[in-house]
């Protein structure tokens, strides 16, 4: 989705002047399209995350579509206050873009992974969350919202070859997308897992929902879809904390709807083991056949 | 006319209505709020793009700033009067929906990184507008704030001026015992900025200065403004505990007195 990303900014400032990114220092070998294209709108801010927050709020006050880019960590954690404070408070279009959602940096380690992000950025009002499935997705949702009018949080993946089955790109705000048909039990996912989540579904002849809007909840589109299913179990690369479970629980619970929820995701503090994103995701049973094996409990 | 005796005026009367303290540093930044608002700041009108921008970074001197404001003829009288009311827009610290106000601020550390963007915005439009940020000496033990320092440096934004309310004070002490900030011009300056040490209380000597910068090109600016915590009230001047205070009605006449017979 990076690639994606770098270059669907360059397109659009082509159009449009007031689009500018700023970096705290990342995106090498990725952020090339847009720095080659519009040097004088691309600004490597260094290694500081907070400046660069504060830096797009007052760019933005001034009329720019000020765009943040760094690891999802970093993008959503070391900022927040900057972030709560400015774009937030000031209904300012600053959109800040994490990349690596859940354990894409692998042996990176906790310090990249990003397990709580959905979570305390959707606690913000007013700022819109979105966190799109695959490359093809993460440009139609950047094509889509790109000069909205309120403080976006981009939860991007890092992926730029893997297609979620199905979705074939689709994306609008608020709306929640059947990428798999079936009958009686559904799984619900959020962001890079959901290819895999398509996998296990496959195995369980589940439907599955695909939730790319994480803020302002999709609770209308969100209740009529699961309406239809006794049986829901939701699966992110996140803490089960705040994020889609915590959203997908919400919904249920205040629309009174006859519907017992699951949720899968990571429970707790991961120990410090190092390895792949693969690894990490089949140690917190979100593997494709931990999913499975999880759902299948969940449904019976 | 923004005369700093009326900004002190209106501070000691409000937080004397609205029994609230920040007194201190209000009172310490009224001559730099006199010299801002009575001519160095542009402002044909509060919406207009091309107006400079105004950071009061350390937001805590709100009642300082609603004073100049209001002596500018952009704030009513009658609004003065609802500070820290419930429903008001005139806050313990200021709020962006009141027209005048540029930011929301009260969070220390922030300010100078949204006018650094302010500039830098300014600079992209090929813009003259200019942007004053603020800052508490005591503001500068935020990391962050460093940040925006190189950032501004390093961009050359010759158009944002930092001016630092240098009262050597804070929340819960003397700045020299909490942490130290010496020698405060010689780091800005280190950091490849323009770094004046000025009177603080100087309203005439401030306006000369900030006249007489080159806000086109060259580095960023700082005025270390030397100021004394509550200034212009003979038993508060220097005291911490006027930081959070609110003034008995007695304490209220004495201060009001030292106000209007200083000369």
């Amino acid at each position: 989705m990076r690639a994606a990303f770098a270059r669907t900014l360059a397109e659009l400032a082509d159009q449009d002047d007031r689009i500018l990114l700023l970096t705290g220092d990342l995106g090498f070998m990725a952020l090339e399209p847009f720095a080659d294209r519009h040097p004088d709108r691309f600004f490597n801010v260094g290694v500081a995350e907070q400046n660069m927050v504060g830096l797009a709020t007052g760019l933005a006050e001034a009329g720019f579509l000020p765009f943040v880019y760094s690891i999802a960590t970093f993008a959503s954690l070391r900022g927040y206050e900057f972030i709560r404070n400015g774009p937030v408070a000031h209904r300012l279009p600053v959109r800040v873009v994490g990349v690596g959602g859940g354990f894409e940096y692998g042996s990176a380690g906790l310090t990249h992974h990003a397990l709580e992000d959905v979570g305390v950025m959707r606690l913000q009002p007013g700022l819109l969350v979105l966190a799109p499935a695959d490359h093809e997705q993460a440009t139609t949702t950047i094509r889509a919202t790109w000069d909205h009018p309120s403080p976006i949080y981009y939860r991007l993946g890092k992926d730029d070859r893997t297609v979620v089955p199905g979705l074939d790109g689709r994306f609008a705000l608020g709306r929640v997308e059947l990428v798999r048909k079936g009958r009686n039990r559904v799984l619900v996912a959020m962001g890079s897992i959901t290819a895999t989540v398509v996998e296990a579904a496959e195995t369980l002849d589940a439907a599955v929902l695909l939730v790319s809007t994480l803020n302002p909840p999709p609770t209308v589109a969100l209740a009529t879809h699961l309406a239809r299913f006794s049986r829901v179990v939701t699966v992110e690369a996140h803490y089960l904390v705040g994020g889609l479970g915590s959203l997908v629980a919400e919904t249920v619970a205040e629309a009174g709807l006859q519907c017992r929820v699951t949720r899968l995701g990571v429970t707790g503090l991961p120990d410090g083991r190092s390895g792949t994103a693969s690894y990490h995701l089949d140690r917190h049973g979100l593997s494709r056949d931990g999913i499975v094996r999880r759902a299948r409990a969940a449904f019976e | 006319m923004v005369a700093a005796r009326d900004i002190r005026r209106i501070v000691l009367k409000q937080s004397r209505r609205a029994d609230v303290g920040h007194i201190g540093s209000a009172l310490s930044v009224a001559d730099i709020l006199s010299a801002l608002y009575g001519g160095i700041v542009r402002v044909p009108d509060v919406d207009d793009p091309e107006r400079d921008r105004v950071v009061l970074s350390k937001g805590h001197a709100a009642l300082a700033l609603y004073a100049a404001l209001h002596l500018r003829g952009i704030l009513p009288a009658s609004d003065l009067d609802t500070y820290c009311g419930d429903g008001t827009l005139l806050g313990v610290h200021p709020e962006r929906a009141l027209p005048g106000v540029d930011f929301s601020t009260g969070s220390l550390g922030q300010g100078l990184s949204i006018g650094a963007g302010a500039a830098l915005a300014a600079r992209l439009r090929g813009s003259r507008r200019r942007v004053f940020v603020l800052v508490s000496d005591a503001e500068c033990n935020e990391g962050a704030l460093w940040e925006a320092v190189m950032f501004a440096a390093h961009h050359r934004l010759s158009n944002l001026v930092a001016i630092i309310d240098d009262n050597g004070q804070q929340a819960c002490g003397y700045t020299r015992d909490v942490l130290s900030l010496t020698p405060l011009a010689d780091r800005w300056r280190s950091f490849g900025w323009d770094a004046r040490p000025v009177d603080g209380h100087d309203v005439a000597g401030l306006t000369e200065t900030v006249a007489g910068l080159d806000t086109v090109a060259g580095p960023p600016h700082v005025l270390v403004a030397e100021t004394v915590f509550g200034r212009g009230v003979s038993f508060m001047e220097r005291l911490v505990k006027w930081h959070y205070l609110p003034m008995s009605e007695d304490e209220y006449r004495r201060a009001l007195a030292e106000i209007e017979a200083a000369p």
